[in-house]
Parts: C-alpha cells; sequence; structure tokens
C-alpha cells in the first residue's frame, strides 16, 4: 500500500490525473487516444485511493465527453474533459461555443499534442485552436508543472468564468519524473444550475454581446501578474539577447543551456500561459531585446502574438515548421543562435523495425480472409492496431475515426458513375472506433443507397490505447457494471440487410461470409452487408488464457514462397536462410494455429493443443 | 549523482517496466529523476526506447553521444540507439554471452526459469552486479518487492537474482 501523500513517480498524465483529484474535480470524461490515454485511468485510481467522489466516464467519443462535462460546469461543479489533439477537432463544436457563453464550475480541456507525430494523423498544435476558439491555454514543461498547472487552470477557470485548455505534449504525457503528491480536501460542490436563457441558450441576438464579454476577459487576463512568463537571469555578459520558450522546449532549452557554459549564460524566459500572452511582457521584451529567439512546439503561437518582425523563430526559419523540436534540435538552433560552433549529432545507422499485429491477433485473420477473397478490392480502413493491417495489403485509407464507412460510401458513389461493375469495397473498423463516429456513417451509408462489405473487427476493447473498455462490454470507468450496448442491434437497427458473425480466427467462414456479402451488395435489393468477425485482443491475458494453445511447426515440404512471411505478416514467423525455410519464434508465437490456413504446401503444421498458454 | 540511461527493445519486452523499476529506484534514493517513455502504437512491436535521467536535468530526453548507460534487450537495436551512448558508456545487451562482460542471455535464462517476459529483469540484474548503475542489488530489490503484484513477486526476484 501506498503512503497517501508524499513524494511519487508519477507519469505526466498520472501527474494530471493526480491534480484533478486534488483539486476536487467533480467529473472527468474522456475519449481514449495517445498520448492522453492514462489521463483518466489515474483519476479513477488516485479518486479511489483518497476517496474521492468524482464521476468518471470512458464517453463515446470526444464531442459527447465535452458536453456532458460542460454541463456539469454549468451546474456549478469543477469538471475536466481529457483527449489528444484531434479528439479537440471532434470536441470543435461544443468548445468553440463554451467560450462564448463562458463556465460557472470551473472547467478545463486537456488536449495533449504529439509533436513528431509519435502516434497521430497531423502534428496540430492545440494552443493555436485555443487561440482560435479565444480560450486561455496553459503549457507545462514538465509532469510536476502539468499538475500545479491543474490548480491554476481550475482558478483562472472560475475566476472568469472561462473554459481552460491544459495542453501537455506527448514529452510530458509520457515522461515520469518525482511529484509531490498532496490530499484532496473534501468539499461540497452541489450541482446548483441557474437559469439564464440569454447565456445558455444563446441565440444569435446575445453572441456580439456575449462575444465582447469574452475578448474583455481575454484582455483582463493578459493582464494578470501570474502568468507573467518567468526569468531565468543570465550572467549579464548579453544584455540585448534572450529567449522566450514553451512547453517541454523550456525544458530542453534550459538544461542545454547550462551545458554550454559561460556562452550559455543568456536571459531565458518560460512562457506558462501560451495564449493570452501576458500583455506587459510582450512590451517589456521588444524594448529591452534586441535579438530574440522564440521556442515553442508544433507552430508558432507565441511568436505570432509578438508580431515583430525581429523574432527569430519559424518565420525567420530558424526553427522547423514542422517536426518534434528534440533536444538535439533544440542544441543546433541554440547554437546558431548565439553564434557558437555547431556540430549536428550522427543519425543512427539503421533504423528500427516497425511496429505489427500481434502475434495471434484476431485482426491479422480477418484481413488475409479478406484480401485473399478480393485481390482486386478496395480497402478503406481506419484508426486503432488495425490500421496496420497497411503492413500487408489489407488496408489501402486511413484518415480520421469513422471515415472509412463514408469513404466505403464516397469510394462506391465514384465506381458506381463509372457502371455497373464496381469493385468489392471492404471496410473495415474497430468496435471502439465503430461507436465513437462510425455509427452515423453507417445511417447515411444505408440511406443514401451505398454498396460496401463492412467488416467490424470486434476485439471487445480499445486496444491501441491500452485496454479501456467500450459500450458492449458493460464496463465503466471505474470497473464498476454499466448498460451493454450490442452492435448488431445498432447494425440492424442502422437499416442494415444482411449481418453475419463469426469468429475472426475461422479463416474459411470469414471467407464463405465475406462471398455471401459479396453477392448481397450486387443483388437487386442489396445494400450494405456487415460481417462482424470476433476474437477478443490476446493482449487481454484473460483471452489468451482461455484459448487453444497449438505447438506450430514448419516441417520440411516448406517451399521457401514466403507467403506466410510476406501475405500473413506474423511476427513470430521469419525465415531461416541457412535452412532455406520458413521458421517459426517460439518466444513469439502464442500458438493460435491460425497460420495453418496460409501456406499454400501445407508445411505448417499444429501439434497437439495443450491449455493454459505457454 | 547524474547518469543518464537508455533501454531499448521491441514492444512488448517490458521496457516499461524497467523503466519504472530505475525510477523508483532513483526516488527511494532521494535523487531527482526524469524518464522519457514510448507509447500507442510502437508498442505493437515495433522498436522501442526509455530515457531515464537521474540528477541534475530539466528535459526528459538523453541527446545523442550522451548517455552513460545503455540497457538492450534486442541485440538488432544496437544498430539503432548506440548513437545515444556517449564515448566509453556502458552496454549492456541481451545476447548469447556468459553473463560476464556486456552480454547475458536474458531470454534463454528467463525461459529457463519459466518464463521469458522476465528477460527484463535478468538484463537489469545483470547490469547492476555488474556495477553500471547508479541504484544497487538491495535498492531495486525493494523497489520490486514494493511493485510486483502478489503473483509475480517470487518470479520477479528470481529473475533480478539469475546469474549467466
Amino acid at each position: 500500500m501506498m503512503e497517501k501523500s508524499g513524494q511519487r513517480i508519477l507519469m505526466g498524465n498520472e501527474a494530471i490525473g493526480r491534480g484533478l483529484v486534488e483539486q476536487h474535480c467533480t467529473l472527468v470524461a474522456a475519449y481514449p487516444g495517445t498520448p492522453s490515454s492514462e489521463i483518466l485511468a489515474s483519476v479513477v485510481s488516485f479518486a479511489g485511493e483518497t476517496g474521492a467522489i468524482i464521476h468518471t466516464e470512458w464517453s463515446v467519443n470526444e464531442k459527447v465527453a465535452c458536453e456532458t462535462a460542460l454541463a456539469n460546469s454549468m451546474a456549478g461543479r469543477r469538471s475536466a474533459v481529457a483527449m489528444k489533439q484531434v479528439g479537440l477537432n471532434v470536441a470543435a463544436d461544443p468548445f468553440t461555443r463554451a467560450t462564448y457563453l463562458g463556465v460557472t464550475g470551473g472547467f478545463i480541456l486537456i488536449a495533449a499534442d504529439d509533436p513528431g507525430p509519435h502516434s497521430s494523423q497531423t502534428e496540430q498544435d492545440s494552443r493555436l485552436f485555443a487561440h482560435f476558439a479565444k480560450a486561455p491555454v496553459f503549457d507545462p514543461s514538465s509532469p510536476r508543472e502539468s499538475k500545479e498547472m491543474v490548480a491554476e487552470a481550475f482558478a483562472l477557470s472560475e475566476k472568469y468564468e472561462i473554459p481552460v485548455i491544459l495542453r501537455p505534449t506527448t514529452r510530458i504525457c509520457h515522461a515520469r519524473q518525482n511529484v509531490f503528491c498532496g490530499l484532496p480536501d473534501p468539499t461540497g460542490q452541489k450541482a446548483t444550475f441557474k437559469k439564464d436563457p440569454g447565456r445558455w441558450v444563446a441565440t444569435p441576438q446575445f453572441l456580439t454581446g456575449l462575444h465582447r464579454l469574452l475578448n474583455e476577459k481575454l484582455d483582463r487576463i493578459s493582464e494578470e501578474s501570474a502568468f507573467r512568463p518567468i526569468l531565468h537571469s543570465g550572467d549579464g555578459s548579453r544584455p540585448r539577447v534572450c529567449i522566450v520558450a514553451s512547453g517541454v522546449v523550456f525544458a530542453h532549452a534550459r538544461e542545454l543551456l547550462a551545458g554550454l557554459g559561460p556562452a550559455g549564460k543568456i536571459d531565458l524566459y518560460q512562457v506558462r500561459l501560451a495564449y493570452p500572452l501576458h500583455r506587459p511582457f510582450i512590451g517589456k521584451i521588444k524594448e529591452e531585446y534586441e535579438k530574440i529567439l522564440v521556442l515553442e512546439e508544433t507552430d508558432s503561437v507565441v511568436e505570432m502574438q509578438f508580431a515583430d518582425a525581429r523574432i527569430r523563430g519559424r518565420s525567420s526559419g530558424d526553427v522547423s515548421r514542422q517536426g518534434e523540436l528534440t533536444p538535439d534540435i533544440v542544441e543546433e538552433i541554440l547554437r546558431k543562435f548565439l553564434d557558437l560552433p555547431t556540430n549536428p549529432a550522427d543519425p543512427p545507422s539503421k533504423r528500427g523495425v516497425r511496429p505489427s499485429l500481434c502475434a495471434g491477433c484476431g485482426h491479422r485473420a480477418a484481413f488475409y480472409a479478406i484480401r485473399e477473397t478480393f485481390p482486386d478490392g478496395i480497402f478503406p480502413s481506419d484508426i486503432g492496431c488495425y490500421t496496420l493491417g497497411m503492413n500487408f495489403g489489407a488496408v489501402d485509407t486511413c484518415h480520421c475515426m469513422g471515415a472509412c464507412i463514408s469513404q466505403g460510401a464516397g469510394f462506391y458513389h465514384a465506381y458506381a458513375a463509372n457502371g455497373e461493375n464496381f469493385p468489392t469495397i471492404v471496410v473495415t473498423i474497430g468496435d471502439s472506433t465503430f461507436f465513437h463516429s462510425g455509427i452515423p456513417g453507417l445511417i447515411n451509408a444505408v440511406f443514401q443507397g451505398a454498396r460496401f462489405i463492412l467488416v467490424i473487427l470486434d476485439n471487445g476493447t480499445t486496444a491501441m490505447t491500452g485496454h479501456q473498455p467500450t459500450p458492449q462490454n458493460g464496463i465503466l470507468a471505474d470497473g464498476k457494471s454499466g448498460k451493454k450496448i450490442n452492435i448488431p442491434d445498432i447494425v440492424r437497427a442502422a437499416g442494415v440487410a444482411f449481418l453475419r458473425e463469426t469468429e475472426a480466427y475461422d479463416i474459411a467462414n470469414v471467407t464463405t461470409m465475406l462471398q455471401e456479402a459479396d453477392a448481397f451488395i450486387r443483388a437487386p435489393e442489396g445494400g450494405i452487408a456487415v460481417v462482424i468477425a470476433k476474437h477478443p485482443c490476446i493482449v487481454d491475458r484473460g483471452a489468451r488464457a482461455a484459448q487453444t494453445v497449438y505447438r506450430m511447426r514448419i516441417t520440411e515440404e516448406c517451399i521457401a514462397c514466403r507467403s506466410c512471411i510476406e501475405d500473413f505478416e506474423c511476427p513470430a514467423i521469419g525465415f531461416d536462410e541457412d535452412q532455406n525455410r520458413a521458421r517459426i519464434d517460439p518466444n513469439r508465437c502464442i500458438g493460435c494455429g491460425v497460420c495453418r490456413n496460409v501456406c499454400p504446401v501445407g508445411a505448417i503444421i499444429a501439434g497437439n493443443p495443450f491449455p493454459g498458454g505457454i | 549523482m547524474n547518469q543518464q540511461i537508455i533501454i531499448s527493445g521491441i514492444g512488448g519486452q517490458g521496457v516499461l517496466f524497467i523503466t519504472r523499476i530505475l525510477a523508483e529506484a532513483a526516488i527511494a534514493m532521494n535523487l531527482e529523476v526524469l524518464t522519457s517513455e514510448t507509447h500507442g502504437m510502437a508498442m505493437r512491436g515495433g522498436t522501442v526506447i526509455s530515457h531515464v535521467k537521474v540528477g541534475d536535468f530539466t528535459s526528459p530526453l538523453i541527446r545523442m553521444g550522451q548517455a552513460d548507460v545503455g540497457l538492450f534487450l534486442q541485440a538488432e537495436n544496437l544498430d539503432v540507439h548506440r548513437c545515444y551512448l556517449k564515448p566509453g558508456g556502458l552496454i549492456f545487451t541481451n545476447a548469447t554471452g556468459d553473463g560476464k562482460g556486456t552480454s547475458i542471455d536474458a531470454t534463454g535464462l528467463a525461459r529457463k526459469r519459466g518464463s521469458i517476459v522476465v528477460a527484463n529483469l535478468v538484463l537489469l540484474g545483470f547490469a547492476v552486479r555488474q556495477g553500471g548503475l547508479f541504484c544497487d542489488r538491495a535498492v531495486v530489490e525493494s523497489v520490486l518487492k514494493r511493485i510486483s503484484t502478489t503473483a509475480q513477486l517470487e518470479m520477479n526476484l528470481a529473475a533480478f537474482g539469475l546469474e549467466g
């Protein structure tokens, strides 16, 4: 049992979760997405440990999460919503109006950015979104600071009745640091919604006034001395030179300058509130310094607010306009800025291995059947582990959450215009993504008369982000039971007339269903055919333990055609150059036995099954 | 004391667990610590790296040519991540070896002990015994006792103590 307060090693996301609990937030809603996913789970865990009463939920998507949390705030209670940066695109609609209407209970939207990107489809800067939506945004430079900023964000939000964004980046979310943990002060926050139609219903006639109020709030915030950037003074030897940095880039710059000895002793300012930038600070910097470098990720939010052509940064070409600012890159920028010799680091001599679907993943079996059945098919897919189907030609597109179903319809309409002989379009989507935003696309596709096959790859969880439950599990964020939402019922309710369910490992059965589905989508009365290919995620220990394990081997019959390696891409199958045949790595094979179905000469043999795992 | 450590492997090998143990060891020794981890898609069998910085640092990332120690759970990663090591930095690798120099067959020893998933702890134990890390055996064992589940504790301690 951990002691309740004191120093602990916390990941940035856990530090944020701890901050929310200590600041007696009453509702936290989230949708998982790297790098934000651990925030909600840590709220659940710290609430349990400290006895704090918090409604936590994995909402079906970020828009729903944001709306739910906003209403809790309208009822006067502290609220937070957590998501990755592209989740803010989904939540944009409720959030942008929330700045105009304001909030009552403190409201924090946590948008975790991913410069790089390491695990995202864009490098967008949520601080720029904050500027667009007119919301103040904090930019933490360490896990410790991200926890402190939760307290500041609640206080700011309540003082001005304004929603506030906390914008950590991957390097904060997934950094760990020793962080002091305190205890929450239990405070009763009874729900008290005060009706005010001119505010909460705000028809257009009210909005100019609300917009003026919002602008005035931002003006006042930009004068708050608490958000004056913090000066780390140099030694005075270069009085007209300074660096202004924000977020984890500040942390890199501070350490790098310390390592440069006397040359690095120049004034360094840390911006903590990136928008609105402290207005007196802007004037002071312009007046007192001649040579100014701005360092921030991923776009030019601080730099833009200076509106000064002397600034060295992205506009001047001194800082790259894309990619992560790693310490190696920041060092080169600093050396150039300080007129020191540069010394670019040697890049690695080899790239790492790409990720792939796990050995034994049910998605691989379904993908194999799809690609083998329709070699000329078009395969729109979506976001999750199953995007890795691209490694072996089973995924042709990946755009944004839920897009694959609408894209399936778009491809159908495009090819239908060419005549009747359209290619088979097989759309693949995971169960969590289907709930997130696949459902409206399915209703629309059915209604608009599209014809394609939708395969729901159902592993019963949100696997990529760490196994958060989906609505069909009937398990709530805190582990308690909720109502199960049945995917086949939703599919039927959307008007789909062809629905089959199968075990994903059963390639022969999946293939038969795909062929029937193809006949259906081409029949006069046909439309969209749905096949649900189910197999639990084998990363789940319980699921692993429950399935039969075969001792797999490859016989001398192997003809070295490599189809098991290239067309099936199981990480447990490699090629033994000495023996000139495929080889199964016993350290990685989980004994699912599916690869028996993919060898053209039957050289992959399953030994006797033995229960209980390996 | 300042020490910068990288831990390199592929998703699923337990790089994150080693990272956490080292961070907990630092806090147990009253040292400041910052780490950085790989999460997300790369965890599905792709190349992953963790950075551990013990002592007086503000950035969670290690620059090329700055690491004092590298723990390589996957020998193939040497060509990918060796660039983080400083000249003369210590490297401990999971590879065929007698457990005396810089390599130990952590996977083989873990399999023999009954669970290949603890190969990470075999390599960590090796690096600690060789005196390469800021922490000693007793500190790591106390961390393992605190953070392991009851079901895993015996195996974890055994793996940490395995010698080649």
